[in-house]
């Protein structure tokens, strides 16, 4: 190597340590040290008063309804994520641009907008109130939307709505269609189609969207605060932490820091998952080339 | 007549994709439809597929008026020219799916499936997936797949186009021995005029949407009926001012242009002795260009004004760039409009010895 060279060496070798030493020190401040801060204060009154916090009505309420929307936004969003994808790649219509294009809103419109328009168009001067009323007086029951747990699991429905298409609808058409035209000429049915072609092709594509959109169901606050207003009823865990928070004497700030500290771990679970089936998806769409 | 279209019509918008298609194909014959890309053959293939629907017109295959068909109600096998196997199913899968969809009972699938790892030598190979196979196993496997149900009529787009030019001369000798083993008819869209000549019966030239001339590869070949199969098939070279070559002076106004291809022209020296009654009929040529070609070389002359490419066998006097030769060009296509004739060149009627 000559002198030159040795120079050159030496200033890649000083960029290469500049950039690493940014990159982990920005991650350090803006993400680590918050989340050990938030492991420390939860267990600053020692562990038994965190067990203690993790098991009021309150938290425990709020941590089943938390799951259950995730749940059920995961469902939800895997059925109608796979049939929109399913239709957008597979068949050409009419305004199938335009329905692209919604899929997308949940992504570019602020959450507590979208909770604000479930209450205009489910509450009690809503468009759909005669239509509530209706049911409510047909069928003698009670059901009731706006401030109440069907809420939550619209509101944490609508923000986590895009999460699974915008995985798979790329996967779908960087494959293309072929296989399933060679199917279709076989005389395969539609549904045997996509048992045996379409969706394998999109599987890792599918898991790992289902993924994010659990991660993000799990975290989803300003819809859901729009539209549920009774703790220990139809507040998830980031609401109550909000709550615990705002109270303000130090056990419940303590308490909002545990309580925090269930979702850093279920943030964690995701990311390794994630990154598992990142993997699996990257390795299986490598062997189909 | 096996397979019939009649008058189709296929329109995109305001583009015709298809235009009044006629064709018609005897049983058992093996047929190419070639034409430049974009010139509408792959949509004719995928029509009788019924992966596409004809604006109008109507289709028969077997005296079976089959437009509005499910394709898979037609009797089709269809090789596409990604060969489409399925990924993620093995050889074997692959091969037995069209078996499988019909609900065949699994043990004569299994008999069916062996007898087509036989037949496309594709024995040892059936549990490995398709993208642990070479080009030329993908294309046997779409192959078999394609004829595993029993189909009257075979579909193959583009066959040969997914495989390295070394390896596609090999398919397609044996593809073609294979159609005829089977017997099966059996229809393939190329845009390589080699290809169709050598591995089809019949040949179907289209462009722009419309057929331009059916007919075997020798009718093609020899016999052009339009400018474009002319100039499409064979090695062809357009030329505008062709009254200026000796023997064509009285043409001058009644054709538009001329195709002349390299075997109707001989490029020599005025001192060779076996082309000296041509002498006196020759123009004067000016080497401008030689390129090598393995077996012979290519020559651009240039002919008063007029660039001729002949081929030259590499055994005969070297010649150089700047060399002074004469030229005489025997016969040519010409043209006006969409009328093709054959014109001999008006000095060597005398001379049968050329001709």
């Amino acid at each position: 190597m000559d002198y030159t060279e040795q120079t050159k060496q030496k200033g890649h070798n000083l960029v290469k340590g500049v950039l690493i030493t940014i990159s982990v020190l920005f991650v350090g401040i803006m993400l680590i040290l918050p989340m050990v801060s938030v492991v420390t204060n939860a267990l600053s009154k020692g562990f038994s008063f965190y067990v203690h916090s993790l098991t009021t009505e309150y938290v425990v309420s709020a941590l089943v309804i938390t799951l259950l929307a995730t749940l059920v936004a995961v469902v939800v969003n895997t059925f109608f994520g796979i049939m929109a994808s399913w239709a957008l790649t597979r068949f050409s219509f009419k305004g199938k641009h335009v329905l692209a294009t919604l899929i997308d809103i949940p992504f570019s419109i602020s959450p507590v907008i979208a909770g604000l328009s479930y209450i205009m168009t489910f509450g009690r001067m809503g468009w759909a109130a005669p239509v509530i009323n209706w049911i409510n007086a047909t069928f003698h029951t009670d059901l009731q939307i706006v401030f109440a747990l069907p809420g939550v699991l619209l509101a944490t429905i609508f923000v986590t709505f895009p999460f699974i298409s915008r995985e798979i609808i790329p996967v779908l058409n960087s494959e293309g269609c072929d296989e399933e035209e060679a199917a279709a000429l076989m005389g395969a049915g539609g549904f045997t189609i996509f048992r045996k072609i379409t969706f394998p092709k999109m599987k890792w594509a599918l898991i790992y969207g289902m993924i994010l959109c659990a991660a993000r169901a799990l975290g989803e606050f300003g819809a859901v605060s729009a539209l549920s207003k009774t703790r220990g009823k139809t507040f998830t865990l980031p609401l109550e932490i909000d709550a615990l928070y705002l109270s303000g004497d130090s056990d419940s700030i303590v308490s909002a820091f545990s309580v925090s500290s269930i979702l850093v771990i279920l943030a964690i679970v995701v990311l390794v998952l994630r990154n598992i089936f990142e993997y699996r998806e990257k390795k299986s769409s490598n062997e189909s080339r | 007549m096996y397979v019939e279209l009649k008058d189709i019509n296929k329109k995109y918008g305001d583009f015709y994709a298809s235009k009044d298609v006629n064709l018609s194909i005897e049983k058992g014959k093996l047929v190419a439809l070639l034409g430049p890309s974009g010139s509408g053959k792959t949509t004719i293939l995928r029509m009788i597929a019924g992966l596409e629907n004809p604006t109008s017109g109507s289709i028969f295959i077997d005296g079976k008026r089959v437009d509005g068909l499910a394709p898979s109600e037609r009797g089709i096998g269809f090789m596409f020219q990604s060969y489409a196997l399925f990924r993620y199913m093995t050889v074997f899968d692959n091969i037995a799916f069209g078996l499988r969809v019909k609900k065949v009972p699994e043990d004569q699938i299994r008999s069916r499936v062996k007898e087509l790892l036989k037949l496309t030598n594709l024995e040892g190979i059936e549990n490995r997936y398709p993208n642990q196979i070479s080009g030329g196993q993908r294309q046997r496997v779409a192959f078999a797949r394609a004829i595993a149900p029993n189909p009257s009529l075979l579909l193959l787009d583009e066959p040969f186009a997914a495989v390295d030019a070394k390896v596609r001369q090999d398919l397609r000798s044996w593809l073609r021995d294979m159609i005829y083993r089977l017997g099966i008819t059996s229809i393939f869209v190329t845009h390589d005029q080699d290809e169709a000549v050598e591995v089809a019966d019949q040949i179907v030239v289209v462009n722009r949407g419309r057929v331009e001339q059916t007919g075997t590869p020798s009718d093609i070949y020899g016999g052009p009926q339009t400018a474009f199969v002319a100039e499409f098939v064979g090695q062809s070279l357009p030329i505008n001012d062709f009254y200026k070559l000796r023997g064509y002076e009285e043409q001058k106004n009644l054709y538009k242009g001329a195709i002349v291809r390299p075997e109707f022209v001989e490029v020599f020296r005025a001192d060779n002795p076996t082309f000296k009654e041509l002498v006196p009929v020759a123009d004067r040529a000016t080497v401008e260009k030689i390129s090598f070609r393995g077996d012979h070389l290519e020559l651009l002359v240039d002919v008063k004004g007029i660039k001729l490419t002949v081929s030259r066998a590499l055994e005969r006097r070297p010649v150089s760039v700047g060399d002074q030769m004469l030229a005489v060009v025997y016969r040519l296509y010409a043209f006006d409009h969409e009328d093709i004739v054959l014109l001999n060149n008006a000095n060597l009627r005398d001379y049968e010895a050329i001709a």
